[in-house]
């Protein structure tokens, strides 16, 4: 499904703030497979995220996904392959527009964007029903602007929109760190119930430790840029907090 | 005092009115170009100055050079869209700020235009000898026809941005990041804009040349503030009179009343016998004005100087309190 060979990418080459954000880093992820994905600070997390969406080019290396060697195509062009959500819930949606025309804009992730209209009848059908499964009441709000929203409320929104292609590989940043605890444990739940129902391919970058043991069936941790440890199936299963803790002070 | 009191009639400001209405209807079609990039994309583009003109020069060299109004005027908004085609490329592909982009677009529009008008600043049509779209002859006719016109660019308008091109345009204006992540190419979506924009405002430069009869090098002149003024003078009336806010082509119509009433104001000022060159400050002052309302209504109810006033009591009472301790 997704294939990271020797990707390498360092920023601010050449000047005093160069930091060397991915080496010679090496990722098989299968179909199916729900990946989350620890480090500290600084560990490169976000950067493979971005590296893998296309947010910049890579230094080296190829990333392949779904059989299409993507490493050249700019983020757009990746777009039909990529559902996104970010850690900032503003950065997901556009406050301006309306839900349903947020909705209709990720519908028509990776077509032609012609002069038919931009929301169909048959369409906010299949939207009321979809923000329904949220349970945030957002089915009747549906023209509402998305800045209304709460952050929580976003979030959900922004995940639904990233689901609702289908989309190869989910690609998801801390997409819970903004938000209180509550409202957190909420939206992980949708991503668990939008995950298992499209049977989607995802990577997601968590700090709560808890999180990346409860959820998805596989765990890698990264460290300066490196992937320093990969866990999959029953041992994935039987990882603690402790042995988190117990890697993170190995790297120290 | 009284020769001026005897001077301004409120009878000639009747007589001058309409006439006010009809060059607003043009100025007002000229800021729904700048409304598609200054509220939909989002950025501030200053190359209209310079399409405005360039819509003016191509329609009246066209007519002098036997081409029917008509034709002058649609081949006058084809020009505008090169135009904006320009400061969209050097803003989207090549990285210039858009402010900066456009100034440099409108730089070297004021050489073209000159070029177009044969070297001359200005160039003048005959009202007898050419059939025009828009003239200041019949203002009756004016006002019908900048309606019309108006009319139908709201309604292409507001059908454009309801399709999926136009919402990919609305998309990247709000929010960049998002709109990568969807898989819409921003940048040539603003290109997009900025083409539309331009053309537009040529558009209202080659209508704004037959109404007044002669095109100018300098009539775009400060085109980007008169714009800015009509869009905020018709935001400010649209969010009184629907307080619950209205729908874009109702939006896109208040833009044009702005143009209006912005012209009207200056049929005042002029009737009021003040120096016509002075407008220009009185324009920059209103929208200056303007623009900072929102921000100071903001500031007003959030303000440090407020909260440091309502803290004052409190600092009383603690104040009494230590003394009654004492």
């Amino acid at each position: 499904m997704l294939w990271l060979e020797h990707v390498s990418k360092t920023f601010n080459t050449g000047t005093i703030n160069e930091r060397k954000a991915l080496i010679d880093a090496q990722l098989h992820i299968a179909p199916g497979e729900f990946v989350t994905v620890i480090g500290g600070n600084g560990a490169g997390k976000s950067t493979i995220l971005n590296a893998i969406a296309g947010t910049w080019p890579i230094d080296d290396g190829a990333i392949i996904l779904d059989g299409i060697n993507v490493t050249g195509l700019p983020e757009h062009k990746r777009a039909p392959f990529i559902g996104r959500v970010f850690q900032d819930p503003k950065m997901g949606t556009a406050a301006d527009m309306q839900i349903e025309e947020n909705l209709a804009l990720a519908r028509r992730r990776g077509q032609k964007r012609g002069l038919k209209w931009g929301v169909t009848k048959a369409e906010r059908e299949e939207f009321k029903e979809k923000l329904a499964i949220l349970g945030l009441g957002l089915e009747d709000r549906m023209t509402s602007k998305v800045g209304l929203l709460s952050g929580g409320q976003r979030q959900a929104l922004t995940l639904l929109m990233a689901a609702l292609m289908k989309p190869k590989l989910l690609l998801l940043d801390e997409h819970t760190a903004a938000l209180d605890p509550a409202t957190a444990a909420k939206v992980l739940q949708t991503t668990d119930h939008l995950i298992e129902e499209n049977q989607l391919t995802t990577l997601m970058i968590t700090h709560n430790m808890k999180d990346a043991i409860e959820h998805g069936n596989r765990l890698i941790m990264m460290n300066e840029g490196r992937i320093i440890y990969d866990v999959s199936g029953e041992e994935k299963q039987k990882l603690t907090r402790e042995d988190l803790l117990q890697k993170f002070s190995d790297i120290l | 005092m009284t020769s001026y009191l005897c001077a301004i009639s409120f009878g000639n400001l009747v007589t001058r009115l309409p006439g006010g209405i009809s060059q607003g209807l043009v100025w007002g079609l000229m800021a729904l170009g700048v409304f598609i990039t200054f509220r939909i994309l989002d950025v501030a583009d200053l190359s209209v100055d310079g399409s405005f003109a360039t819509g003016g020069a191509v329609a009246v060299m066209l007519m002098i050079a036997g081409v029917p109004a008509w034709a002058a005027t649609l081949i006058a908004l084809c020009a505008g869209l090169v135009a904006g085609l320009i400061t969209g490329l050097l803003h989207a592909k090549l990285g210039i700020p858009a402010i900066l982009a456009g100034i440099l677009t409108q730089f070297a529009l004021y050489s073209i235009n000159l070029r177009i008008m044969g070297m001359s600043s200005n160039q003048s049509l005959n009202p007898n000898r050419y059939k025009m779209v828009i003239t200041m002859r019949n203002i009756p006719m004016a006002i019908l026809i900048g309606v019309i016109i108006s009319a139908v660019i709201i309604a292409i308008l507001y059908w454009y941005f309801g399709t999926e091109q136009g919402s990919a345009i609305r998309a990247t204006g709000t929010n960049n990041e998002m709109s990568l992540a969807l898989g819409i190419n921003t940048s040539n979506m603003k290109i997009l804009g900025l083409i539309l924009s331009n053309g537009l405002v040529a558009l209202a430069g080659a209508l704004m040349a037959q109404y007044q009869g002669f095109s100018d090098v300098n009539m775009g002149r400060g085109a980007i503030v008169i714009g800015l003024a009509a869009i905020i003078i018709g935001e400010i009336l649209c969010d009184a009179i629907f307080k619950k806010g209205c729908n874009f082509a109702i939006r896109l119509a208040f833009v044009v009343v702005g143009g209006i009433i912005y012209y009207i104001v200056m049929v005042i000022i002029l009737w009021l016998r003040l120096d016509p060159n002075d407008l220009k400050l009185f324009t920059a002052i209103i929208v200056a004005a303007f623009l900072a309302i929102p921000y100071l209504r903001g500031k007003s109810k959030n303000s440090f100087g407020w909260a440091g006033k309502r803290s004052l009591p409190y600092v009383e009472a603690i104040k009494n309190s230590l003394r009654k301790g004492v």
